[in-house]
């Protein structure tokens, strides 16, 4: 491990400090994408027959789909044959508590910066750490238990939890909603679980740490959330990934559900790595990301910083199904370099008197190209639903791009729908008056940076705002001139 | 000492006549020549400002008065062709902006620029913190910072309110205005350079800010005040007036030089640019 942390010292850039691999055996399936490989990754978790036939007929779906190419995008073909779509650490037994972890392990998750037992003791977020396609340590689990809250990968619900799984599994992505989902619904590896009972507020940030490690590894997490009626979670997700050349595909799937007066906040504070320089290697991140407001006065939350991964595809969004239900969606997308995003959100109104809040701000550095693209419908029976959307563009010098792509569906005459959008760049002049009161042109972009994102900011859990203004700060470097 | 600028002896120690003659001198300006995307605005500049005094540099549009502003505050949009700029004997031309405010000098802009999502105390507080920081000085805390501001702002008129909001944002003329003058009296530069800071304001704004520079004037301090009408000089005694037509400087007197002006324009002065 010594001599694997002096190399990487010496490889590592200022911008990207998680550059580096685990030496741990994996057991890695072959190359390529078959009918036999999606049994294998269901016999590898001892999935029980309903879930193995969930995946194949996901496959079957997927075999005829096209991959979509209308995002304002551009990357070379996946093969998608070329990459293995299972790898999991050869000591792998299920641990009972921390001492029964792996101590590789361990230290690979004290690098990443979440010490598992520091974490346990002193900030009181259980988390559920991901390593490649098995999760390993979940740390609090007693706690929430007494809660009647459950906290675990997605793998051990499979198993222990089959009925929720059942249940609502695909309610809200079905396996046939998009290529990617598709994809996911056949191969996923593993992710999170939770689901909180009937009015129990979730009394801590529940949280996971992603990491993609072996080589031609694409990872495919699943997550469902469900709060059951007049609950409250908050979930946080963080993401980080090693220097390398191949593109990796990430293509996730999250499901949130609420029930009547439950809320759920999930916020995602995104670092996956960007590709170098010259836009070399990175990760392709995919996602599709929905909440269901099942329930009358039930709530969703997204908020999101995203500032990693060489092409981001994903729209977190609200179907607002219950009568009164609200969704909410507030994102920071920062491309620089030379990476690109296609990103925003749909809100749906099925329900009566509904709301939704839409602020993205979009930022724009080096050759990035940054475009929103943001869908609100507002079906026939949505009497008195109301929108409000806000959607800021900030560049950043003048190789850079960003696009807006707004549609709007209304198909109810009560509906009530706001849009504000605005495009700026950091003038010189801006940046000259700040140094002539005698602060640096870096604080400065910084400092205005900041107050662009602030409103987003502002609905970040306490830790992940800190963190979220360093990565920014990181990922703005050298943007000045 | 303030009647006769010129005299290079000092009242009082001569400690070794050289040594005391140079701390007399707040900025000094030696045959600046400086030109924008090629071509050359400021023709070979020569000024001297002692500390305490207050020059006034008058000319018509175009004449270069904002140039030499930006210049001597690092402006990258201008390159400095030829000449020295000294500020207490330091040499300022190799000073990055943010180097020169830190040692002391502040520019009143002619057209201050808006800045938003930050707001105006937290923007200043920053400024004055890096300053402070410079002069090996403690940080002040938000508490602190916002009692030392609360006096200057109700000097220059400046309502609590209008502090929180984002820097300039919405401001009116005259308010961008009377915020230059509230930053300066807060960060206490060595040398304030205000660039126009007269034009487009009313009579009763006129007032607010020559009484925030007038309460400004100190023994250590130098004001630069740039400006096309006589009016601000009326209620800002200069010591020196220096006249700039086509980038030089073709004329410098007392007080009395701006009357002149105001009666006469700028045309009889032609002749000397040559």
């Amino acid at each position: 491990m010594e001599t694997s942390t002096t190399n990487i010292e010496e490889l590592a850039t200022r911008e990207y400090k998680y550059g580096f691999v685990t030496q741990i055996e994996s057991d890695l399936a072959p190359a390529g994408l078959n009918e036999d490989i999606v049994r294998l990754i269901s016999s590898k978790k001892n999935e029980p027959e309903f879930m193995l036939e969930w995946r194949l007929k996901a496959f079957r779906h997927w075999l005829t789909m096209e991959e979509p190419k209308w995002a304002n995008i551009h990357y070379p073909a996946i093969d998608y044959q070329a990459a293995h779509y299972y790898s999991a650490p050869k000591s792998n037994k299920g641990p009972m508590s921390l001492d029964e972890v792996d101590p590789e392990l361990l230290k690979t998750y004290e690098k990443l910066g979440i010490p598992l037992r520091e974490q346990a003791m002193l900030a009181g977020v259980a988390v559920d750490a991901v390593f490649d396609s098995v999760s390993v340590a979940t740390t609090f689990k007693e706690k929430l238990g007494q809660l009647g809250i459950i906290f675990c990968s997605f793998s051990e619900a499979v198993l222990n939890h089959a009925d929720l799984i059942r249940k609502y599994l695909g309610s809200v992505v079905p396996y046939t909603d998009n290529f990617f989902a598709t994809l996911n619904s056949a191969v996923f590896s593993d992710g999170s679980f939770v689901y909180v009972p009937k009015g129990v507020r979730c009394p801590m940030e529940l949280s996971t740490y992603f990491r993609i490690n072996a080589e031609k590894t694409g990872q495919f997490e699943r997550t469902l959330i469900i709060a059951d009626e007049g609950s409250y979670v908050s979930y946080l997700e963080g993401c980080t990934a090693p220097m390398r050349d191949e593109n990796q595909l990430h293509a996730a799937v999250v499901e949130l559900i609420a029930h009547d007066n439950a809320t759920i906040k999930y916020s995602t504070v995104q670092n996956w790595y960007p590709g170098d320089k010259e836009g070399k290697g990175g990760i392709y991140n995919f996602v599709t990301k929905r909440g269901k407001c099942l329930g009358v006065r039930s709530k969703i939350s997204w908020t999101q910083v995203e500032t990693g991964s060489a092409i981001t595809w994903k729209y977190p969004s609200c179907i607002l199904q219950g009568d009164n239900s609200v969704g909410e969606f507030y994102s920071v997308a920062v491309t620089n370099n030379y990476q690109q995003a296609d990103t925003g959100t749909k809100m749906i109104h099925i329900g009566k008197n509904t709301r939704s809040t839409i602020v993205s701000k979009g930022i724009s550095a080096g050759h990035g190209q940054n475009t929103y693209r943001g869908m609100v419908k507002i079906l026939k029976g949505a009497t008195g639903a109301r929108n409000y959307s806000q959607c800021d563009s900030l560049l950043l010098g003048d190789k850079c791009g960003a696009h807006t792509f707004p549609y709007i569906e209304v198909k109810n005459s009560t509906a009530r729908m706001e849009h504000e959008a605005s495009i700026s760049k950091i003038g010189e002049d801006q940046i000259f008056y700040c140094q002539q009161r005698g602060i640096s042109a870096e604080a400065a972009v910084s400092m205005i940076v900041n107050g662009f994102c602030k409103e987003v900011f502002r609905e970040l859990p306490m830790e992940f705002a800190v963190e979220a203004q360093k990565l920014l700060g990181v990922s703005l470097e050298g943007s000045v001139g | 000492m303030k009647n006769n600028p010129q005299s290079e002896i000092a009242i009082g120690v001569t400690l070794g006549g050289e040594i005391v003659r140079r701390e007399m001198r707040m900025l000094e300006i030696k045959n600046l020549h400086a030109s924008v995307d090629g071509s050359e605005i400021l023709h070979g500049v020569t000024l001297k400002i002692n500390r305490g005094e207050i020059h006034a540099v008058m000319g018509p549009n175009g004449s270069g008065k904002s140039t030499l502003a930006k210049v001597l505050a690092g402006h990258q949009g201008y390159e400095v062709t030829k000449g020295e700029v000294l500020l207490q004997d330091r040499d300022l031309l190799s000073l990055s902006p943010e180097e020169r405010a830190r040692e002391g000098i502040f520019l009143g802009f002619q057209y201050p620029v808006e800045i938003p999502g930050v707001s105006n105390m937290y923007f200043l507080k920053t400024a004055l913190n890096e300053i402070r920081k410079h002069r090996g000085l403690e940080e002040l805390d938000a508490m602190d910072f916002l009692a030392m501001v609360k006096e200057k702002m109700k000097m220059v008129n400046i309502d609590e309110s209008l502090a929180n909001r984002s820097v300039n944002e919405g401001f009116s003329g005259g308010e961008k205005k009377r915020n230059e003058i509230f930053q300066m009296l807060v960060l206490e530069p060595k040398l304030a350079i205000l660039d126009e800071t007269d034009s487009g304001l009313d009579i009763d704004a006129l007032k607010i800010v020559a009484n925030g520079v007038n309460s400004f004037r100190r023994e250590d301090r130098a004001i630069l005040l740039v400006t096309h009408y006589q009016r601000l000089l009326s209620y800002i005694t200069p010591d020196r007036v220096h006249v700039l037509l086509d980038g030089r400087i073709v004329k410098s007197g007392g007080k009395e030089l701006a009357l002149e002006l105001e009666e006469k324009g700028y045309g009889w002065l032609e002749g000397n640019a040559a």
